[in-house]
């Protein structure tokens, strides 16, 4: 398995570096253009990964509260026969194709908040914040409960012994306990949706900008690597750069996973 | 052991009728054909009508831009690459360094329709207030005598052969040393149809794209070089009125052979030129500048 993740690594880290032969590191990590069939070239990816950024900001402030309150209603408060109806619920949820998300997003939420907030375009970063937080859900969900859970019920129980009303338990006692665990969630609810491709390419409208606000079209770099891939001749420089955008995008998950680890294994002892 | 039995009769039956149905003097094989999302669509209806003569040949399209269909070329994945704009000079010397000889075949002729939602006033825009837009110099359709609406400009993909006409022709006008570059703000959209959708959707966008994807859901506009306005229809593609008129190009490695030189045969026929003016398309044999 490490071997597996070693492999990959090198693989990206020798097409990527292969880019750096003919193009300056400053220009591509500082560099505010991609111009990659202009004469030169310009490779700065700050626009995609600020696009990246701001996505991915905007997907967990929604997704993170949403998440957690739906965690703790199902493990907590919820009846039994409706925790099974929930969580049957949110892996249906899982389970809709990234593109299906898209399409509904080109065809219904873009033009929506068009309308509703006046903006000159529906394909917008909002537009795609609000789909990706509603694919990182479940995960957020899911492993939030398994949080909430695991503490131990000791912890509850002397809260009610303590006078406190189950909200004062729940929001006082089992959530800081669990809180680790919910980190991990969220950490892990980011590695998805900066992952995310499909949806990103159809609705965010891909626009090079530096972006300012979410209600602006802006692109990401998993967008720019799935938008542009095909179109590069192995070998070339626009084909090493795209390598570097993944090396990019391979660092960012890595330390959010490794922090996600960190957070889960410290919630386990 | 009954069920093995089955299983091996179904078997044995099933490549005898294989067998039967090839008659030895047939053609048959595989093209793969990638590359312009232009030319998609015209030769899936080709090769629908290719399949029919030649049931035992089968052809995979595939689209992605003209930018796909080229690197493909030269990385030897597909028999054929479709193209709406020239391989450029540096392509075709990559091409060579990898061992490939490109060769051109012109299939048929197409106009850049500029596209705006059928609720826009705005009829008809020159080349130079085209370039205005696409490059963030006008902002507004009031200048243009529209509504005051901020201008949505749609693009498709760097990998899109007509991202690179347009973007030669009006972005840059035409000029080589122009460095002109499309505005930051421009939507990069990843297919013609995306475009179409977003124009349908949106009062205040404005694209471009081939003419085989004009309809009736959109406007496309009258556009000037000087100062007469033509329409991107059939008539002023094929007499070069219309400022936006450019070749749609098969490309495949050195001269073709087997299948392909059948499947190319039968796009520059009758038959198949037929086949790219239903798609919306000039037939080549009808354009007066010929390049045979």
């Amino acid at each position: 398995m490490i071997l597996f993740v070693v492999s990959i690594f090198l693989f990206l880290l020798k097409d990527a570096l292969s880019l750096f032969g003919v193009y300056s590191v400053r220009d591509f990590l500082f560099g505010k253009n991609w111009l990659p069939i202009s004469d030169p070239p310009k490779f700065g990816m700050v626009p995609l990964l600020l696009g990246s950024l701001y996505v991915t900001f905007g997907a967990i402030i929604i997704c993170v509260p949403l998440g957690v309150c739906s965690a703790m209603f199902i493990a907590e408060v919820a009846p039994s026969y409706l925790k099974h109806v929930l969580k049957s619920l949110v892996e249906i949820l899982a389970a809709i194709p990234s593109v299906v998300l898209g399409f509904i997003g080109i065809v219904w939420l873009g033009p929506f908040l068009r309308n509703w907030l006046h903006l000159n375009t529906g394909m917008c970063g909002l537009t795609g914040s609000l789909l990706l937080a509603f694919m990182a859900l479940p995960t957020v969900i899911s492993i939030s409960e398994d949080a909430l859970i695991g503490v131990p019920k000791a912890y509850k129980e002397a809260a009610f012994g303590l006078g406190a009303t189950r909200w004062q338990a729940l929001w006082r006692i089992i959530l800081p306990s669990a809180s680790s665990g919910i980190i991990a969630a969220v950490m892990l609810g980011i590695g998805r949706v900066i992952g995310e491709t499909m949806v990103v390419l159809m609705v965010t409208g891909n626009s090079p900008v530096m972006p300012t606000s979410l209600l602006q079209p802006l692109r990401t770099l998993t967008a720019t690597i799935a938008g542009e891939m095909g179109e590069t001749v192995g070998g070339s420089e626009h084909y090493f750069a795209l390598f570097a955008v993944g090396l990019i995008l391979f660092v960012i998950t890595f330390i959010i996973n490794f922090i996600a680890d960190l957070c889960l294994r410290k919630a386990r002892k | 052991m009954k069920e093995r039995l089955t299983l091996i009769t179904i078997l044995v039956i099933g490549l005898a009728g294989c067998k039967e149905t090839v008659d030895p003097n047939e053609p048959t094989g595989f093209i793969q054909v990638k590359g312009s999302d232009t030319i998609v669509n015209a030769a899936q209806m080709v090769s629908e009508e290719f399949m029919k003569q030649y049931p035992h040949v089968f052809i995979a399209i595939t689209g992605g831009g003209s930018g796909v269909g080229i690197a493909s070329l030269i990385n030897k994945t597909c028999n054929i690459a479709t193209a709406s704009r020239e391989m450029k000079p540096k392509e075709i010397e990559i091409a060579q360094k990898h061992g490939v000889n490109p060769k051109e075949w012109t299939v048929a002729y197409d106009g850049v329709a500029v596209i705006v939602n059928k609720d826009n006033p705005v009829d008809k825009l020159t080349i130079e207030q085209l370039h205005k837009i696409f490059t963030g110099k006008a902002t507004n359709w009031k200048e243009f005598g529209g509504k005051d609406l901020s201008i949505v400009t749609l693009s498709r993909e760097v990998s899109s052969g007509t991202h690179m006409y347009f973007k030669e022709e009006v972005v840059q006008l035409g000029k080589k040393d122009n460095k002109d570059e499309f505005s930051d703000k421009t939507l990069l959209l990843t297919s013609s149809q995306a475009i179409v959708e977003e124009v349908v959707n949106n009062e205040a966008a404005i694209g471009y794209l081939g003419m085989g994807y004009v309809s009736d859901r959109t406007k496309a506009l009258l556009i000037a070089k000087g100062n007469q306005y033509y329409a991107p229809d059939t008539n002023n593609v094929m007499k070069k009125k219309y400022p936006l008129s450019r070749g749609l190009y098969f490309y495949t490695d050195g001269d073709p052979n087997g299948v392909t030189k059948l499947f190319i045969d039968f796009t520059l026929s009758p038959k198949g030129q037929q086949q790219f003016q239903e798609a919306g398309f000039v037939p080549r044999g009808e354009s007066i500048e010929q390049k045979n």
